[in-house]
């Protein structure tokens, strides 16, 4: 057991990928923690690392083309790389879940939900038949699927996209896991949709007392649900803090510029929604400074040619940015 | 469904029917008759020939004639084997070519598939290019070379197997293989291709994420998909199977459907090719219609109305 509540630990990993355009590096230093109980949201425009991040903790990097090349993913005091295959499939699906971005495309198309509910179960808690098909429909009568016992035998095509969600979020939550991945769970749903999504993780985390790892890169989405942020930026984190602390007082301009971005209720209608300029940079071609200077409306000339240090505001609060401090006292 | 299925044998009649009619305007359109040979008729001869079958007749009345004769399942006599009904020709020589075309079918559909599930699974290994390379080899070299080459190597040489001729289950394996070898090969590279396309989506990786192993993931997960190319592929294959290849028989000296249909159309022997013609597309059409029918037991996203 661990002794100081620390469910998962990433340090410095490292995951690459070999492709043609030469080695993209995905994710390049990622450190975190997450306490028992604790939800950390992981923000970034697409392409930053949030995904391969998380498929590096399940160890479900496709090898060839990627590889985790270097640093700790410690899973409640194990050594999760340091596993064979076949111990990363016992905690896979039992001790840590994961729910995908598209609901439409992650359940299987040819198998009854009732099947692929009860795979899990029959699987990590021995389930017979019988027990793993009460308990599906008692999972999907937790994510709120009304006529659970006639829509467990159903395929995916029958189901809406957020009904589909929740039969993913049941599967996940299927082994009562103790830390739930949920990468961008409402991107593809309708915003009303949504909302009901976020107050369904965010109600059984409290239920169940699960520690979760919430990817977005709508910082709205993780405003209300999140204990601690970590911002990522073409495989980087740029700036950590905990949440109150990081929509109040950004230190870096990339997350200032992520902020600007969330439409807020005194928002005019039709005014158009700030944009950060530019593209995130290619993860292959990365230019010898800081990655986002070429966005930034604050660079200057040491931006472009020296790496930015990772500097700490506080404890809690670290950005990586040559003008950290100012930023930070700017607000 | 079972709507669909008999809107759909419905439909095969007229069908075939259009492929006859086609057929016989074509034989018609083509210079040359049956009675001809290289030395030219006395006239007298050939004005009764020509009024024995009916061809001093309108064309119209000929056609009306043989239609209402096939609508009736009859095919009348050939004209060649003087005094023996299409359908009995048919009905004789067909289990030559579907023996050997339904053997060709299991053996390629065993091979060709797990060689495809197992090369996409070992992606990249040995097996995987091992198997490849050998099926791209499969699929250049024609049977009218592979079939010889066995018969050099197994029957000439070895004295392990009849070069040719019916008889026995040892006279069926080199044909069945040469007949085979292609469809193996095909087989094989499209069940690695779906495979491989379907191992890379989203519900794999839900399937990995839930700690299955790869086996289920792939036998339970992945099979249903990336199987469904091929299916479309086996229907007509096994019709063209069924019908006999010319090739194979002729090698083979096998007195199958295929031998029979070139020496009819050779012969002119009108009758016997507008059966053989209308009873191959029959059984693709049927093969077709089998293969929609098992889209609907392995998608359930696919609804027959
Ligand atoms: N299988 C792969 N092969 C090559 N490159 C990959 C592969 N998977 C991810 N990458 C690269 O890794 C980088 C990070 O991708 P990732 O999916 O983690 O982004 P993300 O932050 O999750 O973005 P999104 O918001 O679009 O989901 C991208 O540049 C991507 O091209
Ligand atoms: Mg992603």
């Amino acid at each position: 057991m661990n002794n100081n509540g620390t469910i998962l630990s990433v340090n410095d990993l490292k995951t690459y990928f070999q492709t043609e355009d030469g080695v993209v590096k995905a994710v390049d230093g990622i450190t975190f923690t997450l306490a028992k109980g604790e939800t950390l949201g992981i923000v970034g425009e697409s392409g930053s690392g949030k995904s391969v991040t998380n498929l590096s903790v399940m160890r479900l990097i496709p090898e060839p083309p990627g590889k985790i090349v270097g640093g700790d993913i410690i899973f409640d005091g194990t050594d999760v790389r340091a596993l064979s295959i076949d111990e990363v499939r016992k905690i896979r699906g039992k001790r840590i879940a994961m729910i995908f971005q598209d609901p439409m495309t992650s359940l299987n198309p040819f198998l009854k939900i009732s099947t692929q509910l009860m795979e899990v179960t029959q699987l990590h808690l021995g389930h017979t038949k019988q027990q793993a098909y009460e308990h599906a429909i008692k999972m999907l009568e937790t994510v709120g699927i009304p006529d659970a016992k006639s829509r467990v035998d159903g395929y995916p095509h029958e189901f809406s996209g957020g009904m589909r969600q929740r039969v993913m979020i049941a599967m996940a939550l299927s082994c009562d896991p103790e830390l739930l991945i949920a990468d961008e769970p409402t991107t593809a749903l309708d915003v009303t949709i949504q909302a009901q999504i976020l107050e369904l993780i965010k109600d059984l985390r409290e239920r169940m007392g699960t520690s979760v790892i919430l990817i977005t890169h709508d910082l709205g989405v993780v405003a209300g649900m999140t204990d601690k942020i970590i911002v990522m930026y073409a495989g980087k984190v740029f700036e950590q803090a905990p949440t109150k602390e990081l929509f109040e007082r950004p230190a870096n301009p990339y997350t200032k510029g992520l902020l600007k971005s969330v439409p807020d209720p005194a928002h005019e209608q039709g005014e158009p929604l700030y944009q950060i300029p530019g593209l995130p940079p290619d993860v292959a071609h990365l230019p010898p400074g800081c990655p986002f200077a070429e966005r930034c409306d604050r660079a200057e000339d040491i931006c472009r040619s020296e790496y930015p240090p990772f500097v700490e505001i506080n404890e809690n609060h670290h950005s990586l940015c040559h003008f950290a401090k100012e930023v930070y006292d700017g607000n | 469904m079972l709507s669909f299925i008999l809107r759909r044998l419905l439909l095969i009649i007229p069908m075939a029917l259009l492929v006859v009619t086609v057929t016989w305007g074509l034989i018609r359109i083509a210079p040359g008759n049956f009675y001809i040979s290289e030395r030219a008729l006395p006239e007298a001869v050939e004005r009764n020939i020509r009024e024995k079958y009916g061809l001093d007749r309108p064309w119209y009345v000929q056609y009306g004639k043989m239609m209402w004769n096939i609508v009736r399942g009859d095919f009348g006599n050939s004209l060649k084997y003087r005094g023996q009904p299409v359908n009995e020709i048919i009905r004789r020589h067909f289990p030559y070519s579907a023996t050997i075309g339904i053997l060709a079918y299991l053996l390629a559909l065993l091979v060709g598939l797990t060689t495809g599930i197992i090369a996409a699974l070992k992606q990249n290994s040995p097996f995987d290019y091992g198997s490849m390379a050998v099926s791209m080899l499969g699929l250049s070299v024609p049977n009218f070379v592979l079939g010889p080459l066995l018969v050099l190597v197994f029957a000439l040489w070895l004295f392990w197997l009849p070069p040719a001729r019916w008889g026995g289950i040892s006279s069926l394996i080199l044909p069945v293989i040469t007949l085979s070898a292609i469809y193996i090969a095909y087989l094989a590279r499209l069940t690695r291709a779906g495979m491989l396309e379907v191992m890379r989506s989203d519900y794999i990786r839900t399937a990995r994420a839930k700690g299955l192993d790869e086996k289920t993931v792939l036998l339970k997960h992945g099979l249903r998909g990336g199987i469904i190319p091929v299916v479309s592929f086996t229907g007509p294959a096994l019709a063209s199977l069924l019908a006999g290849t010319v090739v194979v028989e002729k090698v083979f000296a096998i007195p199958g459907l295929g031998n029979i249909f070139i020496q009819s159309v050779l012969n002119r022997d009108e009758p016997l090719i507008l059966g053989i013609v209308a009873f191959l597309s029959i059984l693709v059409m049927v093969f077709n219609l089998l293969v929609d029918i098992s889209y609907g037991f392995l998608d359930p996203r696919i609804r027959y109305d």
